[in-house]
């Protein structure tokens, strides 16, 4: 029961704080409420007893993209300038889309997914086991991928940095 | 809606389409906000939104549907990785913008650097 009373709360939370992240005028107070709803997703991780995925959703989400978000914000934002939208006319279709696709999605989502699979309590996953499985070379094992995202990482620091600096 | 009311006052576990509602509802109000907005920045917290649901989905999907298996949680940590990852370009993209043009929004300035 009070598992379900804070999934809800944590529901309606994230989906509010998302409504509020894509319609705010001033930017700065989007990405505040864009860092709600990634907080709000890292207790949905909790929920779900992965608390390794929770951690790294707080560090790299809350901790680097929001870092990064804020200081583009600061560098170009202009307070006081009037907001651009876009036309109302493509507000409207654009809302249209979205309504179309949660109709459609949700008419999928209510119908088909089988209400049969249970929640399995398992208890936190063992570190050793993630780690081992980060780093291991086996079957079910994801030492290629962790290089290939290391690999990825570098190419990206120094890509941004050759975009971004003065000439 | 009914189901939803009745396995919370029976007081079970969570069913499994109550997690992908919230995340079904969070993609489309990422995409809404892809379409509707002109500032670059702004396109970009949509587009975090919208990851951020995919991510929900393989955390759950792994769950709920292979609890013994660790699948969907490595494919969220580096799904996670990637976000990072091209967020950081983006913005340097934005900035490199926003030096040529002085301004972030999306409209017939841009065009003029393809030349």
């Amino acid at each position: 029961m009070i598992e379900q009373v804070i999934f809800y709360i944590l529901a309606f939370f994230i989906v509010g704080f998302s409504l509020l992240a894509v319609t705010e005028r001033r930017i700065i107070r989007a990405s505040v409420y864009l860092l709600f709803v990634l907080l709000g997703t890292a207790g949905l991780y909790l929920i779900l007893e992965y608390h390794f995925l929770a951690a790294a959703q707080v560090a790299v989400y809350a901790g680097g993209i929001m870092v990064l978000f804020v200081f583009s914000i600061l560098l170009t934002d202009h307070p006081g300038a009037e907001v651009k939208y876009e036309k109302p006319k493509r507000m409207i279709i654009s809302a249209f889309a979205a309504l179309a696709g949660i109709a459609i999605c949700g008419h999928i989502i209510y119908y088909n997914v089988s209400r049969a699979y249970q929640y399995i309590a398992q208890g936190e996953i063992d570190m050793k086991d993630l780690g081992m499985t980060l780093m291991g070379t086996g079957k079910y094992q994801y030492m290629l991928p962790f290089e290939a995202i290391s690999l990825l990482l570098l190419a990206c620091i120094i890509g941004g940095i050759l975009i971004a600096r003065k000439k | 809606m009914g189901e939803l009311i009745t396995s919370f006052l029976s007081g079970g576990p969570i069913p499994m389409f109550a997690y992908l509602i919230v995340s079904t509802l969070m993609f489309f109000i990422g995409v809404y906000g892809f379409l509707s907005r002109k500032n670059m920045l702004m396109v970009l917290i949509s587009i975090e939104l919208m990851l951020n649901a995919a991510d929900i989905n393989f955390a759950v999907f792994n769950r709920y549907l292979y609890p013994e298996q660790h699948e969907g949680l490595f494919f969220a940590l580096f799904a996670i990785g990637i976000a990072a990852a091209e967020t950081a370009v983006a913005i340097a993209i934005i900035i490199n913008i926003y030096r040529n043009v002085k301004s972030i929004y999306i409209d017939e300035n841009i065009t003029e650097m393809k030349n």
